[in-house]
């Protein structure tokens, strides 16, 4: 019983998603009584994917992502070991090539799981539905059962294993589609997908502008900035930002919703977070049901002392 | 230009989910049902490459009767055409709903296919991708621009912290994600001229499918379950800033231990 994993490069580095999978497919591979094995375009990923305990790295020599390149190198790499279980972070293109995969393969697939189990040799997934408002519990099923694992939901942790032997994969890599050109937006800004600290801003900033409070505490204690649909909805806040449930899903350890009173759909997409903060002036916003930790108080004093307070305690 | 535009149809966002007896699917009593929302931006787009080029948006939705509206509103909105795959889609995986969406569009002529980057419900992200894979067509995910001419398709793709900008020969299948335009209501006159349009309907059968193509357990749910209720934690009154921030910062270290 093989498992492999999808692995992502950024920065010379594995993306946490590509670590977080490669942890719950260890644990996976043991649990099966098999071995854990990694894919990568980059011969650099050994080293990396061998302290999370990848036994072998299939590198395919496919360049930057295309999903149709991908899909062929992974169908390839998937052949020559055998894979039982396919696990791919879940990030933009984890998610783009998964469902394509699992079609070529004519195999199941779940998508954004936070557990995974191998049970009476069966991959079982847990995932969020409804954007979190239920949790569904499916069997995957064929050879191989593909998933991509919800960002911020398994630990990543390292085995202390040494560089992956490198097996190269061959296979005919057309496209008809080519990226023309990249353009990296908002450089300095963390991605809410992968972000461990979430600051959020809702309507109670009352305007745009008053997104700085959010930015400036955001970026003290090293969080990417959220917000709430009526905020994208207004035009304060690129779209990208959003959280719920025509936004983005999030698990991060820590989430500071400030002026979010917690609408449903806003809710859905962020209950899961480990640890909620909220600051709100309305006492019985529905935000405070699900807040661990809540100020009934004017962000408008609240966030900048906080900032300040945070600056203070990453000084010391 | 013809576009298909496939719709979900998918509970208000506003519902509050609960589970059914037996424990694998929602409660359907008293649920509303709209067009997934992102299919909104996908059907917006299809209209006005449309509008520009001519040609036909045909609207194609699988599922049961309740379809039908989805379909109907779609049309009011300037859609050109319906199709309705009857069927029970709430036992098929993505995959068995991928194939019949998949021979379905092959009878309608197209130079592209749309769809919502997800369906707001069981948030799968699978379905359009799945679809280019059994056409052989190139897909662009998560699409916040488009334009379409002579054969190609330039697309813009939100990924992490940046926008890939990706020419697909056409046909092609895109998946709409907000921000790609802002969708028109229906007018009264797009409601009355969708009122003479036909929704044609077609069987699994027609399409040369057996419900064992589409329901055969590559995913199946063993369970569904809502989130633990979570009671509210600690609540303080935030009267005096610089007090409440020391203890929220005291909370954030000693709890959360992120700082």
């Amino acid at each position: 019983m093989t498992v492999l994993v999808f692995c992502e490069v950024q920065d010379n580095k594995l993306k946490k998603a590509s670590r977080e999978a490669l942890s719950i497919g260890r644990k996976l591979a043991a649990d099966a009584g098999g071995d854990l094995v990694a894919f990568a375009t980059d011969r650099a990923v050994a080293d990396d994917a061998g302290r999370y305990g990848a036994k072998k790295l299939y590198v395919a020599n496919a360049g930057g992502y295309n999903t149709e390149t991908y899909t062929a190198a992974m169908q390839a790499a998937i052949g020559q070991a055998s894979a039982s279980i396919v696990l791919l972070g879940g990030t933009s293109n984890g998610r783009d090539l998964a469902p394509r995969l699992a079609a070529r393969l004519n195999v199941g697939v779940a998508s954004d799981v936070d557990r995974l189990e191998w049970t009476g040799g069966k991959l079982h997934a847990r995932r969020p539905v409804y954007s979190g408002k239920a949790f569904a519990t499916v069997e995957i099923s064929g050879k191989p059962a593909i998933a991509t694992t919800r960002i911020n939901a398994f630990p990543a942790e390292e085995s202390g294993g040494g560089a992956a032997e490198i097996v190269e994969v061959s296979a005919l890599l057309d496209s008809k589609t080519k990226v023309v050109e990249t353009k990296v937006s908002e450089a300095d800004e963390l991605s809410i997908a992968e972000a461990d600290i979430i600051v959020s801003g809702g309507r109670g900033l009352k305007e745009g502008a008053n997104f700085s409070l959010i930015r400036d505490l955001a970026h003290a204690i090293g969080g990417a900035v959220g917000a709430s649909r009526a905020t994208v909805d207004a035009g304060w806040i690129d779209h990208q930002h959003q959280v719920g449930q025509t936004g983005r899903v999030v698990s991060p350890n820590l989430y500071i919703a400030a002026g979010i009173s917690g609408a449903i759909q806003h809710l859905a997409g962020m209950s899961s977070s480990k640890h909620i903060v909220a600051i709100n002036k309305d006492p019985e916003a529905p935000i405070f049901r699900i807040a661990d930790f809540g100020v009934v108080g004017d962000l408008f004093t609240i966030v900048p002392a906080l900032t300040e307070e945070v600056k203070k305690a990453k000084a010391h | 230009m013809n576009s298909v535009v496939c719709i979900a149809q998918v509970p208000d966002t506003e519902t509050r989910i609960k589970i059914g007896g037996d424990g694998r699917h929602i409660d359907e009593t008293g649920i509303k049902y709209i067009v997934s929302p992102y299919d909104e931006y996908a059907l917006e787009e299809a209209i006005r490459l449309k509008e520009k080029q001519g040609g036909d948006v045909t609207v194609l939705g699988f599922g049961p009767d309740r379809v039908q509206q989805a379909l109907r509103e779609s049309l009011a909105r300037g859609a050109t055409k319906a199709l309705h795959v009857k069927g029970e889609s709430g036992d098929a995986d993505s995959l068995g709903i991928a194939k019949v969406l998949a021979a379905a569009i092959k009878t309608v002529p197209h130079d592209l296919v749309f769809f919502g980057k997800q369906g707001v419900g069981t948030d799968n992200s699978l379905v359009g991708p799945m679809v280019a894979e059994l056409l052989g067509y190139p897909q662009v995910n998560v699409v916040t621009h488009l334009e379409a001419a002579d054969g190609k398709v330039t697309a813009h793709r939100e990924i992490e912290g940046a926008e890939e900008i990706i020419d697909a020969q056409m046909p092609a299948v895109i998946t709409a994600q907000k921000g790609m335009n802002e969708p028109r209501y229906a007018s009264l006159k797009g409601i009355m001229a969708a009122k003479k349009i036909t929704i044609e309907t077609k069987s699994i059968a027609d399409l040369g499918l057996a419900d064992s193509d589409i329901i055969n357990q590559r995913v199946t749910v063993v369970s569904l379950e809502l989130p633990p209720e979570k009671s509210g934690g600690k609540k303080i009154d935030g009267a005096d800033p610089v007090a409440a921030a020391k203890e929220i910062v005291r909370y954030i270290k000693e709890e959360a231990k992120a700082l």
